[in-house]
């Protein structure tokens, strides 16, 4: 409740930026009301998980949320996320580019399956990643003989984790891609530059603001997967178990201090990596 | 304060620019057609720009002008016939290798980089054998800007410029490569009055100190008129005339030409022993067959008929001034509108809503007989 009542100042504080006629009226309401759902919904229960966590005191805190299994968790949990992302980035503008470009047999089809994984549930998806990847299964029966493991270790993660962050650079990068005028390219080709200098200097830093928010929202969505990991993972302490998962053995535990205290660690380091991604992409923005 | 410069005087002594200018080229085209899909752009189409020439390709939209500045640029293709940049055959020439420069209708810029980045985009692409120095690069890039009148303006990026400047920054992208053609779609189709008028003065200017071949493309007729050496009037994906403005105003070579160019009323009437025939009209027609045939007369054609002379008795609805002239709005009796102008020095004592006699002092005759085309 102190959150929404600490509210009240603010708005009386910046009145001259509420008090200014506007054209488009409702400043405060919309203000009030965003700031009402976004304290109730996010900011308080986060908020509790901070304190939660500081009924372990300083030293319990350090004990549970930087422990060796916690802090290797951490690593594979934001390592195999920034993969997945990046391996999102490359493939996700591909398809949207495609997408937009092309007009081929099929491409309501493979429009329709770009959004599946945030239809599916992610336990489903795991189950038949894990049947497919494992040695037995039909991909991973095909790299096992080449020496690549694809289930039950790191890449078995990365590929769940690129599975659930699919959709978010294609559609993030395809509606920029579609407004990108045809006579940019053409401008140009026609002042001399070639199909893949135009590309590299006139339609990627075009498209880079777009891009990087796709990257943005498939690596937070990664770094807070938890159902489809765990089925293909493996789950090992030490090596495959990522962070998600130890909370929630740490729960199961009724633990619930130590549960809390690695979700903090985990809140922090995700919000720092996306203020970063942010600072870098309204660094690209700059000149649009 | 240097934007739209309001001063003509002060354009026109702009230095010229100090880069050689390479010897303007004659553009070339040989029964060229274009189809997209079953829809035909281009009907073979035959037309020579003179070196150093500024030609308008005029007409309605759907006539194919834009599709014709694109076949010129190398940014779409031909079915059949041949271009030629004097005698090089550039028909499948890529528009990168062409040598022209082309001002998009939405001016095309790259909103990532900076004014000085865009217009220094052509001759950084170029292969490094062919680039000049960077300082040579940043000077050029200085001298375009001052070309276009838009100097200090280098370190701004695009959405921080008026529709205006981004027009200048394109054409100042175009001529860094020191293009050979200059081609223009619609340049100032976006810009108000104002801006447009200055742009046109300047884009004059601009052409007169570069001295390259340009094509311009254009709905607007008093825009072509204005600005070309000669205006090439489009119909149907068919040149209907190629022609120096005052000839196309005065001769206009069919029937779809006078209607366009102009502001011609249109008189429908019969055409005997060579002499048009309308109720209170009757004009020469030497070359005009026998038949139903349509007289084109331009506001200015018509005059309050003197008691002895034959009329037009219509309905005078409204009276505007216009500049020198007085823009009179009448009814027929038939219920069409004819629009007269007269001088206002003349200073006729005319009165609105009234009943006037207007006499048609000239006007050009076309057949309108379906099976000849005039």
């Amino acid at each position: 409740m102190s959150m929404v009542a600490s509210k009240r100042p603010l708005l009386v504080g910046t009145g001259k930026l509420f008090r200014r006629r506007s054209a488009i009226p409702g400043l405060g309401v919309t203000l009030g009301v965003t700031l009402t759902a976004l304290c109730l919904i996010v900011l308080i229960p986060l908020a509790s998980v901070f304190a939660a966590a500081t009924q372990l005191g300083l030293g319990g805190f350090v004990r549970a949320a930087f422990s060796a299994r916690a802090l290797h968790a951490y690593a594979l949990s934001f390592t195999a996320s920034l993969i997945g992302a990046a391996v999102n980035s490359v493939f996700g503008l591909l398809t949207a580019w495609a997408l937009v470009r092309y007009d081929f047999p099929g491409r309501a089809i493979l429009n329709a399956l770009v959004d599946l994984p945030f239809a599916l549930p992610t336990a489903v998806a795991g189950i038949a990643l894990a049947g497919i990847y494992s040695t037995n299964g039909w991909i991973g029966a095909v790299l096992a003989p080449l020496g690549i493991k694809a289930a039950y270790n790191e890449v078995g993660v990365v590929i769940a984790l690129t599975f659930v962050g699919l959709p978010f650079v294609v559609r993030t990068v395809e509606p920029v891609l579609r407004d990108l005028a045809a006579d940019v390219e053409e401008a140009a080709a026609s002042l001399g530059a070639g199909r893949w200098r135009t590309i590299a200097r006139v339609i990627l830093p075009a498209l880079a603001p777009a891009w990087i928010t796709g990257f943005t929202l498939a690596f937070a969505r990664a770094v807070g997967e938890y159902g489809s990991v765990i089925f293909i993972a493996g789950n090992m302490p030490y090596r495959t178990e990522i962070a998600p998962l130890l909370i929630t053995i740490e729960l199961e535990q009724f633990d619930y201090g130590a549960a809390s205290a690695i979700a903090a660690v985990m809140l922090v380091v995700a919000f720092l990596m996306l203020l970063a991604i942010n600072a870098v992409q309204a660094w690209s923005r700059r000149s649009v | 304060m240097n934007a739209f410069s309001p001063v003509p005087i002060a354009l026109e002594t702009k230095p010229l620019s100090p880069t050689p200018i390479p010897s303007p080229v004659a553009v070339s085209l040989h029964h060229v057609e274009k189809r997209f899909g079953r829809y035909p752009a281009l009907n073979g189409v035959s037309l020579k720009v003179e070196p150093g020439e500024l030609l308008a390709l005029l007409g309605p939209s759907g006539s194919g002008k834009t599709t014709l500045l694109r076949l010129i640029a190398g940014l779409d293709f031909p079915d059949t016939g041949e271009i030629r940049f004097d005698d090089r055959d550039v028909t499948s020439t890529h528009a990168g290798q062409r040598g022209v420069g082309f001002v998009f209708q939405q001016y095309a810029l790259f909103r990532h980089m900076s004014v000085a980045k865009n217009i220094a985009f052509g001759l950084d692409v170029k292969p490094r054998r062919d680039r000049a120095t960077r300082s040579e690069r940043a000077a050029r890039v200085e001298e375009l800007l001052a070309l276009v009148d838009l100097e200090g303006l280098g370190g701004r990026y695009p959405s921080q410029l008026s529709g205006g400047q981004r027009q200048r920054v394109a054409l100042a992208r175009a001529l860094a490569v020191s293009p050979r053609i200059l081609l223009l779609d619609e340049p100032f189709g976006a810009l108000d009055a104002t801006v447009r008028k200055n742009l046109r003065r300047e884009l004059r200017r601009i052409h007169h100190a570069t001295g390259v071949t340009t094509v311009f493309v254009t709905h607007d007729q008093e825009e072509a008129l204005d600005l070309a050496d000669r205006i090439a009037i489009l119909n149907d994906g068919r040149i209907e005339q190629l022609d120096r403005p005052g000839e196309v105003l005065d001769h206009p070579a069919s029937a779809f030409v006078a209607g366009f160019v102009g502001q011609a009323n249109q008189i429908p009437g019969e055409v005997t022993a060579g002499v048009f025939r309308a109720p209170g009209v009757e004009l020469p027609a030497a070359h005009t067959p026998d038949g139903p045939a349509l007289a084109f007369v331009r506001p200015d054609q018509l005059a309050p008929a003197t008691p002895d002379e034959r009329a037009l008795a219509v309905w005078l609805e409204r009276i505007t001034p216009r500049g020198p002239v007085l823009w009179l709005d009448c009814r027929t009796p038939d219920g069409a509108t004819l629009e007269a102008a007269i001088p206002r020095s003349n200073d006729p004592a005319l009165a609105a809503d009234a009943p006037i006699q207007l006499a048609a002092r000239g006007g050009q005759v076309f057949s309108n007989s379906p099976t000849s085309g005039g």
